[in-house]
Order: structure tokens, then sequence, then C-alpha cells
């Protein structure tokens, strides 16, 4: 565990203490424009979020779906650079004292230089990253050098990911857990080898795990979100939804944001009250 | 994972933990079968009776007047499908089988892997989908209708500059949605381990028998030349003759318009090392590390990455690569058509170009090979048309 609390285990921790799911949504820095993002960083701090999720954009992110794909390159091309990024994300923070967990691809963390790119997080006020591409059996350079800096190294959990993985994340994961399953009320794409976000929240506690299980998986309904307080998870990352009420006003951001705004509003108040 | 899949300080597995379980499974499937005569045999007998293995090796007498040594082509041009790919789409194609799996799925650049991932895929009644950028969907055209005779499926993927590089970046995502039932067959010698190894381990059978030809008339290589994409076949006529420093390694990476112009794919020349698609490996890439668009004549080149193990071997200077432009290419590509009656793909004219360029390095009797890794059919149009362009007259 790291050794300062950071803002971002206090707002959790709240969260839990009010009994209440935690409310994270997820934007890519930058999208669709700096000024854009700006605008949707405040608008869901007014809707209720306890922390934001960040994505710093990437030209190939694999990991991400589609929507958030578009994102990566509409922040792209609208001239953001990983420096940029940093500074958006500086003034965010600082405007609304809410904390950040960022989402970062590691060829931008390899260029950067692991130590330099850390520290530049700790300056701008991030608490915590998750590297969407290194898997624990690599993750070990890369998670000393985040923890020396004083950043949370965030662990992810497949619907897929073995009991054993749950115990290593058990060893090496600070802040939260990032659960990727599906709550399992849609049937769409869910398929037989993938276990569903209570069997997962299960797997994770067994194997001891006590840092709060964030679920983001296609999350976009009101009964998502409650589907995830009864698999027992403590809060809810939801990105592509929110993103896509923006991007499909583009280019009326004011719009754009006021659809987004209403989406994040419902879902956050969902995670204050029972189905 | 068993290994970790570097080479030197190149490649690993740098993928979601979503994808960690294929990647396991397959590992474990493909440590299985490495060292299984069974599976070798399967494999062989594929390859020799419907593939047509193996390849001649042919001396070219032109080419060997030009160079001032004796300079042979090793004929994957003649292989079922046109390229050497079929080596490697039969491999995963029976290792899939194996494996019980009832779907494969591929990312196809030109789209020669992707016939020949449709062509195992209807031999062996897998239900295959190919990916394949909108771009090349477009310039493409008869190997898509290709791929539909066999029976494949085609999705056009518009993301990542609509070729080769979003091609692959839909196939992992759609490969982490359906792991349970789909193998994702990989076309080159890149992407995270154990895909390096596995390619490596059905291409190296052109080396092989590079090896075994030139040995029956008593002689042994003195280099071999090949072109670099991802680097398949290259890494398969290399293969067995890494080991051995007195055989010159050459790789011809796509220049484009010149790497000075930014307008290329030679991510060996002029790229540096970075994560992508699952491996570290060079990357033409920006400052911040973001992917760069690239450009070359040959689809089947279009790649900002390599293969790592190519990196490994550019790093510490086992291997040459230089980049030869799309000019040089066309060029090779015409008067290899003129005086050997062979129309070779615009991919493994690049290899030819660098042969003879490094002329003044071959001395008389020296036998060098060069892989002639596909045929050029599905590069008429556009060749013709580009030929125009630079006001070439036939």
């Amino acid at each position: 565990m790291s050794a300062q609390r950071t803002l971002l285990d206090e707002r959790l921790a709240a969260a839990k203490s009010s009994e209440r799911l935690a409310f994270l949504p997820f934007l890519v820095v930058g999208d669709p424009h700096p000024e854009g993002f700006i605008q949707m960083a405040k608008a869901m701090v007014e809707a209720g979020a306890d922390a934001l999720e960040l994505g710093l954009p990437f030209s190939d992110p694999p990991a991400d779906g589609p929507v958030v794909q578009a994102a990566d390159l509409r922040a792209l091309s609208a001239g953001i650079t990983t420096e940029k990024a940093f500074e958006l994300m500086e003034q965010v923070h600082r405007q609304h004292d809410i904390p950040i967990s960022l989402l970062v691809y590691f060829n931008l963390i390899m260029q950067a230089g692991a130590e330099a790119f850390f520290e530049r997080c700790r300056a701008v006020g991030i608490d915590a990253v998750l590297v969407a591409d290194v898997p624990f059996e690599l993750s070990e350079p890369i998670f000393r050098a985040a923890r020396a800096a004083g950043v949370s190294p965030v662990c992810l959990a497949s619907a897929v990911s073995s009991s054993e993985r749950a115990k290593t994340i058990r060893e090496i994961g600070e802040a939260y857990v990032y659960a990727a399953a599906r709550v399992g009320i849609t049937g769409v794409q869910q398929t037989v080898a993938e276990s569903s976000l209570g069997e997962l929240v299960t797997r994770l506690r067994h194997a001891e795990v006590t840092l709060p299980i964030l679920a983001g998986f296609g999350l976009s309904r009101v009964e998502h979100i409650h589907a995830v307080r009864d698999a027992g998870a403590d809060g809810c990352i939801v990105g592509s939804s929110i993103i896509d009420q923006m991007a499909r006003h583009l280019p009326d951001i004011d719009a754009g944001v006021a659809a987004a705004h209403r989406l994040a509003h419902k879902l956050s108040v969902a995670t204050r009250t029972k189905a | 994972m068993i290994e970790n899949g570097f080479y030197g300080e190149f490649g690993g597995y740098y993928v979601s933990e979503l994808l960690i379980p294929c990647l396991t499974e397959l590992e474990k499937a493909f440590v299985e079968i490495k060292d299984d005569p069974s599976f070798h045999q399967q494999l062989k007998h594929l390859l020799n009776n419907w593939a047509g293995r193996p390849t001649p090796l042919y001396r070219s007498a032109w080419l060997s007047e030009e160079l001032g040594c004796e300079a042979y082509l090793k004929r994957e041009d003649l292989l079922h499908g046109g390229a050497h790919k079929t080596n490697n789409t039969a491999g995963q194609g029976l290792l899939a089988q194996r494996m019980g799996k009832k779907r494969i799925i591929a990312e196809t650049g030109a789209g020669q892997h992707g016939v020949a991932t449709a062509m195992i895929g209807a031999l062996l009644g897998l239900d295959t989908t190919i990916y394949m950028g909108a771009k090349d969907v477009a310039r493409q055209a008869p190997n898509v209708a290709r791929m539909r005779l066999f029976g494949a499926k085609i999705i056009s993927v518009e993301s990542g500059g609509a070729s080769l590089k979003g091609a692959i970046n839909d196939a992992l995502r759609a490969w982490t949605e359906r792991v349970h039932d789909t193998f994702y067959v990989f076309g080159t010698a890149a992407g995270p381990h154990p895909y390096p190894a596995i390619v490596k381990t059905f291409q190296k059978i052109i080396g092989e028998e590079i090896a075994e030809q030139l040995g029956n008339i008593g002689a042994r290589p003195k280099a071999i030349v090949a072109s670099v994409g991802g680097g398949s076949n290259a890494i398969g006529a290399f293969a067995p003759f890494i080991q051995d420093e007195s055989v010159m390694l050459l790789g011809a990476e796509p220049g484009g318009d010149g790497v000075e112009t930014g307008r290329h794919g030679a991510a060996l020349s002029a790229g540096r090392p970075g994560s992508l698609h699952g491996a570290i490996s060079y990357v033409l890439q920006d400052k911040d590390g973001q992917i760069g668009d690239t450009h070359s004549v040959s689809a089947g080149l279009d790649y900002p990455g390599v293969g790592p193990e190519h990196s490994h071997l550019h790093a510490c200077g086992r291997a040459e690569y230089a980049p030869i432009t799309d000019a040089e290419a066309l060029e090779s590509f015409v008067q290899l058509c003129r005086y050997d009656g062979i129309l070779p793909a615009l991919e493994s004219a690049h290899a030819v170009a660098l042969a003879r360029k490094c002329k003044s390095r071959f001395g008389k009797g020296d036998h060098i090979v060069i892989n002639l890794s596909g045929r050029g059919d599905k590069d008429m149009d556009h060749a013709m048309n580009t030929l125009q362009e630079k006001g070439i007259s036939l």
C-alpha cells in the first residue's frame, strides 16, 4: 500500500462510508478540443463525480472500444500532446479539487521515461495510474517508478482473470481495482467464458483484495448501476456512454456537454439509490 | 506465461490484462506442438500436397550477371495462394484445430495474409473473419473477392488510418471479446509473444529449404536478402543462418518516397524503440510516442512497426536493414518481369533492389539468395498506374 493516503483514497472511502457507490466518469483529455474537455470535466463534477478517470490520448488504443478510440483521435487532431494533457489535467484538478486517476498506454510512458512521466503525474495532482497494456508479469519496473513518485499503480481484473491473478492484485495493486466485467443484465455479447461482475467481485474478495472495486465495462443505464451495487462492487467508471452523448452532438459542444451532463447526473443519482 | 518472449530488449507481451488468458492458452498449445512429430508430419503433408512445397530455388541468369555472383531466387511466389503467407496460416490453422477452436480471425493489409487465412479456413471448415482497412478493401479488390470466394467474412475497418495498423487494433479487440471459441491467426513476425515465435517456427522452412537446396549443389549462401514489413518472410529466410556469422543477412525496408521525406515505412532505419501492438520494437512515432502514418508503394510493407527479433538483429548488428524507395522497387519489378519472365510482388521487388544496391559486396562465385516472397498479380493495376505517374514507359 502507498505510504500516504491520497485525495482519491479519501473520496472513495467517503462514498463507502455514506453507503453509496463511488461514481467516476471517464473522459479522454482534450476531447474533442481543450475548451470542450474543460467544459466536460466541469459538467462531470457538477453531475456528482467523486473522481475523474482520464485517458491520455493514444493513436492506437486496442484495449479501448471504438467510442474511446474516436475520442483519442479527436483529441490528437486538436493538437493534444502529452505535456498539453498534463496542463489540462492540472487545471481541472486545481479548479474542482477533484482527484484524478490516469489511464495511459505504455508507449507514452516509455517515450517520456517512466521516472519523468510519473514525477509529472505527481506534480499535476494525479493520484493513480492504470497502464492499459502492461500485464502484471511485466509491470514491476513501471509500478516501482510510479510508487517512487508517490503515484498509486492501479490493477485491472477481467472476467477471465484467474484466482491466481487476483492474488497478485492483492500484492501489487493500490488505490482501487478496475473490474472489467459485464454486469450480466443486458445479455448482449455475454459469452460463456466470461464470468459476470458478481463472480469477479467474489473472486477478488476471496483472494483477500481489500481495495475498492470499481466496475467499468459497458455501463450506460440506471439498471446497470443498480446491478453494480448488487454485484457487491464499490463504484462504477462510466466512459463510452458519456463520451458518446457528447460526441453525437458535435460540433455543437454546448449541446454535447448538456447531453453528457444529463446522462452522468442520472447515473450519479442511481449510485445513491436502490433499485 | 511460460516465457517472456524477449529478443534482447525487444518483444514481450504488452497487452491488456483481458488478453492474457488468450495468450497463455495459445502459448501452452504452441509449446505442445512445437516438438510434436505428429503435428509436424500433418503440417508437412499439407504444405507438400496442398500448398506445393518445396518451392524451387532458381538461378537468375541476368541477376547473376548484373551482380557478378551466383544469384538465386527462392520462389515463394509459387506457393499456393501466391505468397509465403500460406506457410504460416497452414501451421496456425492446424494449431487452431488442435485447440478445438471453431472460428479464426485475422488482419490483413494487401490481402495476402487474409487470402491465405481464408484458404486454410475453408480447408479446415473453420468460420473465418478478416479485418481489413477500408482503404485496402478499396485498392485490393481481387484479394477481397478471393477471400469471399473461400467463404470468409470481411470487416472493413475505418479507424487507424483505415489500413493495416487499424485492422490489427480491431482484430485484437475482437479477439478479446470472443476468446473462448476464436483463434487469432496473426500474419507477421510481430505482435505480442508468442506470435513472433510461432510465425518464425512456421516460416523457417524457407531458410531450411534454401540451406538444403544450395547444399545439393555443394554451396553455402554468402548472403540472404529479403523484404521487411513486419518481417515474416525475412525471419523465415534468415532463421537457420542467424548463428552462422559468415552469412550476410540483408533486409529491405519500405523507403517510400525516401526516408528524408517522412513518407515511408522504414521502422528500423528511421524509427526508435517503442511499444506497438503488444511488443517493444522499432516504431515510427512522434516525440510523445504517437504512432505515425506510413507510406509505401507496397501495401504489404505499409506498417509503422517491425517484428521484435528484427529489432534485436538490427540493434546487435547481426543483420543489416536499408530502405528501398518506391522508384527503386518499381525498377526491379519491371526488370524481373522483362529478364526473368517473373512477375514479383512489389514487396519482393524491394529485396531484389537491395541486392542490386549491395552488389559491390558480392564476389564471383559467391551464392546469394533473394527471397521472392510473393507474386505480383495483386499489384498489377497499382504498379501500372504508378509507373505511368512516374513517366516510366514500358
